[in-house]
């Protein structure tokens, strides 16, 4: 579930740098565990410069609204239009089909300052 | 942390259980969103052993009642044994302690209060209870478990197919006693369905039985988006001891009638009915995306008017839906609510969303 090629934030969102040189981002399967069904996402808008720990958009469940922060700096080239019209992608696979948006990344070498997969399961017990 | 009788049956059946307000209990089994549904199409079972019930004994149990609550328990003598009042119970400035049901006793009267209440509701049932030749008993030896749904009925008589003339006949806001079970057909979930409360010996062993009868699990997230749909008050979001009945859709549970009456609360009601700064509650459907949420800002032509109670998105209706209080002079159906910063337009409409399966606005 949480695989090596995927970088994590406390935040409970992950990145993960794709084939074409663009990282993708999601909340993380925990995340969504403890959300419960999703019913809505918003999500920052296609050529916004983002930056670390920013509150980008927000995740809401039937329960609760819980607030999307950046992980890494970047510019979004692409949000997942198949999320926001299905938010429960998010909760079915949230590492896959369920990613939020994409960046371009800043600085690629942000990367290795984020958390390991064994590093985020150690902090979620 | 405090455990129901019902504690292994909800480990059993894979819930998620999480603190309620000092209660260990489900939030769901899994899906709110599918109990939910379950509940309006078929039946579903809600663990609510958290709630306070109490039997009051005693000469002057009536008195006691009339004094105490705002609702007026004399009218259940012309219905018998078992009959329910939903009232509020009231502090001296008319605001509200908590909403209760009481049920007409061959003993007296049967108190359900709620769970995160209890401290205050007792301390205060106490004190006036002084005053009368009462006795009360605290009922935690009782398991109390909610079955709703259209076919929560059928499902029941299924399990307990010795009760089937009783449970057939019962009308709604009645309940019947049989051997150590009281079935009252009452609920909080906008269905038809039963509030059964048992020995809490036989808890675990009555759950599975349910189970084996099709009646589905359900935890307390499927029952605030059921009530919410329901137009039914949560204390604490629609209600507490600053908001009088008028502002929280409880108006109807204040019995006036007999003038003669004198309960906790009535002078500040009559003084807060003829005041012109009035509130009344309302239910909203945001008309766009996004999910309203309690604490949000309502208003009417760029004027704050009022505040969401409860938000939530409406897994029965496919849209977001708020319970809001607002001013008692707004007239327009249309108002805009701030979510986040943006003014989002909702409709106005009448309580409640949603009734036995059906949309009703």
């Amino acid at each position: 579930m949480y695989s090596n090629d995927m970088k994590f934030v406390d935040t409970h969102e992950w990145v993960r740098l794709e084939a074409d040189g663009i990282a993708s981002v999601g909340i993380t399967n925990h995340a969504q565990e403890l959300l419960g069904d999703l019913v809505y996402v918003e999500l920052p808008a296609v050529g916004a410069s983002i930056a670390t720990g920013d509150t980008i958009g927000v995740v809401e469940s039937v329960k609760a609204a819980s607030d999307l922060y950046s992980p890494i700096a970047g510019e979004v080239v692409e949000v997942n239009d198949a999320v926001v019209a299905d938010p429960t992608l998010a909760n079915t696979e949230p590492h896959a089909a369920g990613w939020l948006f994409k960046v371009k990344l800043a600085d690629v070498a942000e990367l290795d300052g984020l958390m390991s997969a064994d590093k985020y399961k150690a902090l979620i017990g | 942390m405090n455990y129901t009788p019902f504690y292994q049956s909800h480990l059993d059946s894979n819930g998620k259980v999480v603190d309620f307000g000092g209660w260990a209990l489900p939030v769901n089994y899994g899906s709110q969103i599918k109990e939910h549904e379950q509940v309006r199409n078929d039946a579903g079972m809600f663990d609510v052993s958290h709630m306070v019930v109490t039997d009051v004994h005693g000469v002057e149990a009536k008195d006691f009642f009339r004094h105490l609550i705002s609702n007026d328990v004399a009218k259940l003598d012309k219905f018998g044994i078992g009959k329910a009042l939903y009232s509020g119970l009231l502090n001296r400035e008319a605001g509200v302690i908590d909403d209760l049901i009481v049920y007409l006793m061959p003993f007296g009267y049967r108190l359900v209060t709620n769970a995160a209440t209890e401290a205050k509701d007792m301390n205060w049932i106490k004190q006036v209870a002084v005053s009368f030749k009462v006795e009360l008993f605290p009922r935690r030896d009782l398991a109390m478990l909610a079955v709703q749904g259209p076919n929560a009925i059928k499902r029941v008589i299924a399990a307990h197919p010795h009760m089937k003339d009783k449970l057939e006949q019962l009308k709604p806001f009645v309940a019947v006693e049989e051997g150590s079970y009281f079935y009252a057909r009452t609920g909080y979930t906008g269905e038809n369905g039963l509030e059964i409360m048992l020995p809490r010996t036989e808890a675990n062993a009555f759950w599975s039985l349910l189970l084996e009868h099709g009646v589905a699990p359900c935890g307390l997230g499927a029952r605030d988006t059921l009530r919410l749909e329901a137009g039914m008050n949560l204390y604490g979001h629609e209600m507490d001891e600053m908001i009088t009945p008028l502002a929280c859709g409880m108006d109807w549970v204040v019995d006036l009638s007999d003038e003669n009456r004198d309960f906790i609360g009535k002078r500040a009601y009559q003084l807060a009915k003829i005041s012109t700064d009035q509130y009344k509650q309302v239910g909203l459907v945001l008309q766009g995306k996004g999910v309203l949420r309690d604490g949000q800002k309502v208003y009417v032509d760029g004027a704050e008017c009022g505040v969401v109670t409860s938000g939530t998105f409406s897994p029965s209706l496919k849209v977001s839906i708020a319970i809001a209080r607002i001013s008692a002079a707004i007239e327009v159906d249309a108002a805009t609510v701030d979510i986040r910063g943006n003014h989002e337009a909702v409709k106005i409409i009448s309580l409640p969303f949603v009734r036995n399966g059906k949309k009703m606005f």
